[in-house]
């Protein structure tokens, strides 16, 4: 059995190629743009999730959470954390780990001189939330906590506008204590904060995690630790800490603590995987049929060939180089535009013409792409997959020629 | 042994409901080393007979024989592996590759063949020097003359060194000259490498070359006279 000569099948795929160079053009064009809009669209949309999923994050969940096993169900004071202990504290001062923090959090009601709202009160240390929470970054009025002993209370800017109170009136929150009694405690409100989903404005009061403590007997006891780590994209080295927590301490990470939004993530894959398959099967159809005409003004050539000793195999595989290099130039050009698009807009995109859409999607105004190397090997290896599969048919063709047909072919 | 052998062969075409005898229980031997002429009128089935010894068309019935085996009844793959390893072609027209060169259209039957590259190049260039064209081996087929396109396209047929050379009218498209060169080369090889030569015709002068003359009419072969 002779070899493969994989030199001269590469050398004619190549100069084949080129024998009609404006087709060729057109069907590089089709790819490069196909190519480029399957990345680049993708990096939209990865950079809106992201953009999603960093905010949704940053509103307290963190990467990863430890709590009570039964505080999910009843986030009450029963369902309380003992204070991390110096094991703990030891793990999470790991590489691994860039920032946690220590929360109570109780559902509470607010009142106001004019209104009363249900909400849920979060005691925290406003050194360990900088940078792990929006609170800080967010503040438009008066002033963020200045330790976990304050007892000033910062609001959402929605919630008081609910409450119609302003900035330094006191309101008054109550809540249950550990023996399930009704407390209430006056609060000033010190500042104020302002949040891409007013829902998080309504949802959430802040005050000292000291304050809450003492207001509701809870000695050092706390609700949740949250803690971030280098990426919300993989989280896998912070559920280690599983390894150093008690049977009465749970860990899960951001994904499952807020389903909808690991959901989506997942949904975004699918959903990248579609569209990059829509799109390579609009750029099919020209594909094929750029093949299919080179093999068909090729007839006589094959017959040529096939008389001169080439088996079907090999004219098989010259036509499948052929598209391989065809898609692989195509890729090439096509990841360099879109690699260059995405940094020419690596400032962002300005979609502040739509912002109450991008608010309602919890999307900030500006857009930032996400280029992800996985997608771009995703895209490649589907182009490539595909598109020799749709190289299949032309080449099949070529090889099933009688040489006799194919040399007296006009 | 022989080198081409053909038992009873018979090639027939159905067109509508007539039944065409291309080939017409044909029985014929050809001994290495000769240089044989197919002759007859267009239909007469010198080139099916060409095909059918070359393997590029399967007979309806009978054997054919090439180097002592019988191919009659190989795959594509073992007919095309054959045609690689015994058979040089050389056609009327359409000879060349038009994407390689005038050396990479010599080389590429040993390229597929396995030969080292140093190999391939040094017996190619030796062939195109011999045939008259070893300043042109760059050049591609488009920027040769008819008659240059049918010198490298005999190269190529003999360069690996087959048991033989089916030519299939190979001076229809030429001129007189480059006919007469042409035929002139033949004779040269066919005397030099000993290669046999089995060449189709209906060209009085590519005939009077012959030292065997097969005459065809209707399939059948009708004179087969040694010169």
């Amino acid at each position: 059995m002779t070899r493969m000569p994989v030199t001269i099948l590469f050398r004619l795929a190549w100069r084949n190629l080129w024998r009609n160079y404006r087709r060729t053009l057109i069907m590089l064009g089709a790819i490069t743009v196909g190519v480029w809009a399957m990345i680049f669209m993708t990096a939209l949309m990865r950079g809106m999730v992201d953009d999603m999923v960093k905010t949704a994050v940053r509103s307290l969940p963190g990467h990863v959470q430890i709590h009570h096993p039964r505080f999910r169900d009843d986030p009450s004071i029963a369902n309380s954390l003992p204070p991390p202990g110096e094991v703990l504290v030891d793990a999470l001062s790991s590489d691994q780990v860039v920032g946690w923090a220590a929360r109570v959090r109780v559902p509470a009601v607010v009142t106001s001189e004019r209104d009363t709202r249900g909400t849920t009160l979060v005691g925290i240390d406003p050194e360990a939330e900088s940078g792990l929470s929006f609170i800080a970054d967010d503040m438009i009025e008066g002033r963020f906590l200045q330790s976990f002993e304050d007892d000033g209370l910062v609001v959402g800017r929605k919630m008081l506008d609910n409450l119609e109170t302003k900035l330094g009136r006191r309101v008054v929150v109550m809540s249950q204590d550990a023996e399930n009694e009704i407390i209430d405690r006056g609060f000033r409100v010190v500042g104020v904060f302002e949040s891409k989903l007013e829902t998080t404005e309504e949802r959430f009061i802040f005050t000292g995690r000291k304050t809450v403590q003492s207001m509701l007997n809870m000695n050092e006891d706390v609700s949740e630790i949250a803690v971030v780590g280098s990426s919300y994209r993989d989280v896998s080295n912070l559920l280690r800490l599983q390894q150093v927590l008690g049977p009465e301490q749970e860990l899960l990470p951001w994904y499952e603590l807020d389903i909808y939004l690991g959901s989506m993530l997942t949904m975004m894959d699918g959903f990248v995987l579609i569209w990059i398959i829509v799109i390579f099967l609009a750029l099919s159809f020209g594909l094929v049929n750029t093949l299919v005409m080179a093999v068909f003004e090729r007839v006589r050539e094959i017959g040529l060939m096939q008389a001169l000793g080439m088996r079907p195999a090999m004219i098989l595989l010259q036509i499948l180089l052929e598209t391989l290099l065809l898609l692989l130039v195509g890729l090439a050009a096509g990841n360099l535009l879109a690699i260059l698009t995405l940094a020419a807009l690596s400032d962002g995109i300005d979609l502040s013409i739509v912002s109450e859409a991008m608010q309602m999607m919890g999307v900030a105004n500006v857009l930032y792409p996400s280029l992800q190397i996985g997608d771009i090997v995703l895209a490649d290896v589907i182009v490539i997959v595909l598109g020799l599969i749709a190289g299949l048919f032309p080449a099949w063709r070529a090889a099933r020629y009688q040489p006799v047909q194919a040399l007296t072919t006009v | 042994m022989s080198t081409v052998c053909c038992i009873d062969l018979c090639r027939f075409f159905v067109q509508g409901e007539q039944t065409v005898r291309a080939l017409d229980h044909v029985n014929l031997e050809i001994d290495k080393r000769e240089f044989v002429c197919l002759s007859g009128p267009s239909g007469s089935g010198k080139t099916t007979l060409l095909n059918a010894i070359g393997g590029l068309d399967k007979p309806t019935s009978g054997e054919v024989w090439v180097a002592g085996q019988r191919i009659d009844g190989l795959d594509k793959a073992d007919l095309a592996n054959m045609r690689l390893h015994h058979i040089g072609f050389v056609f009327q027209a359409y000879n060349l590759i038009p994407v390689l060169t005038a050396r990479e259209n010599v080389e590429f039957v040993m390229q597929v063949q396995g030969v080292t590259a140093s190999e391939r190049r040094d017996r190619s260039m030796a062939l195109l020097k011999e045939v008259g064209l070893e300043d042109m081996e760059e050049r591609r087929p488009a920027q040769l003359s008819g008659g240059q396109q049918q010198r490298v396209a005999v190269a190529r047929a003999i360069v690996s060194n087959p048991a033989m050379v089916l030519a299939d009218e190979p001076t229809a498209n030429l001129d007189s000259v480059s006919a007469e060169h042409l035929m002139g080369l033949f004779v040269n090889l066919n005397e030099k490498h000993q290669t046999t030569f089995i060449i189709s015709t209906h060209d009085q002068r590519v005939m009077s070359y012959a030292r065997r003359l097969i005459g065809m009419v209707d399939g059948r072969i009708v004179t087969d006279e040694i010169r």
